[in-house]
């Protein structure tokens, strides 16, 4: 039950992600470059995802998960260094490669060499997070 | 073209629809960043089966949906290995520190009025901006 659901959700957020256009790079930058050619998509793409997500929120009152198991626990409210700087070494790659990690994901079979490479150097990244996390601590530390 | 919009808004919801499975019927939160990495490092090691299996859902839609097209597919992606593998590096790096993307923090998280996500959603996209005005129209190297 769990795999078939989860096997339907990625089914869905992969076909959305091709659907959308968000596996093309110039639609991604092409909305982040205000300064350019500017390409409304993205905002749609965010508003089109957001609304089921809204309603399927509300849904969770007071009901379990179909597959058993607990909804996750209400978001945190702080806000602290770690979210800020993580977003912006994020929004910076973002930016640079028009890839984030969902569109990076689905389209691997279809970018090319450039592809693989982004998904081998994110991947590698996330193994390196730790490493990075803590020395920024320490250098938050010291100042 | 001018049918994008359209197309971004059928996917978006294409994309919220999976979100709301995932919630509802697995109870967990769709996180591009969350579901790949916790299967790098280790930390989803009880839920990996499910984290695998979303995954291969999320690469063989497009391809199910590919032969629908009749339009060439372009990823546009570079071909620059210092832009891809810097880019690939912030985004692993920053997402894992962040916990969450624009799956995670952006549509599950502005969608519950999460104030983290909110704010992260404004930092990555400041940044992304920010990063694309100083390199594509200050240096001209993207």
């Amino acid at each position: 039950m769990r795999l078939v659901l989860a096997l339907i959700a990625g089914a869905l957020f992969g076909g959305g992600l091709f659907v959308s256009g968000m596996t093309d790079t110039t639609k991604v930058q092409g909305w982040l470059d205000v300064f350019g050619d500017w390409d409304p998509t993205l905002a749609f793409v965010m508003g089109g995802a957001v609304i089921p997500m809204f309603f399927a929120w509300r849904l969770t009152k007071g009901r379990r998960p179909v597959a058993g198991g607990a909804f996750p626990a209400p978001p945190r409210p702080e806000v602290d260094r770690r979210l800020v700087t993580g977003s912006v070494m994020f929004g910076a790659g973002w930016g640079l490669a028009g890839l984030c990690p969902g569109p990076a994901i689905a389209s691997i079979t279809y970018a090319g060499p450039g592809g693989i490479v982004f998904v081998a150097a994110m991947v590698a990244g996330m193994l390196l997070a730790p490493k990075v996390d803590a020395q920024l601590n320490r250098l938050a530390a010291a100042t | 073209m001018e049918t994008d919009w359209i197309w971004g808004l059928v996917g978006g919801g294409l994309i919220g629809l999976g979100g709301a499975v995932f919630l509802l019927g697995n109870g967990r939160i769709m996180g591009a960043s969350g579901i790949l990495g916790g299967l790098v490092d280790g930390s989803g090691r009880n839920t990996a089966a499910e984290r695998i299996v979303f995954l291969l859902g999320v690469i063989v839609a497009p391809l199910v949906l590919w032969p629908l097209y009749n339009v060439e597919i372009d990823t546009h992606l570079t071909d620059d290995l210092v832009v891809l593998v810097t880019a690939g590096l912030l985004v692993g790096v920053g997402t894992r520190i962040a916990n969450g993307c624009t799956s995670g923090h952006g549509v599950c998280g502005i969608s519950r009025l999460s104030l983290r996500g909110i704010v992260a959603t404004v930092f990555y996209i400041l940044a992304g901006g920010l990063t694309l005005a100083v390199f594509r129209h200050v240096l001209g190297v993207i």
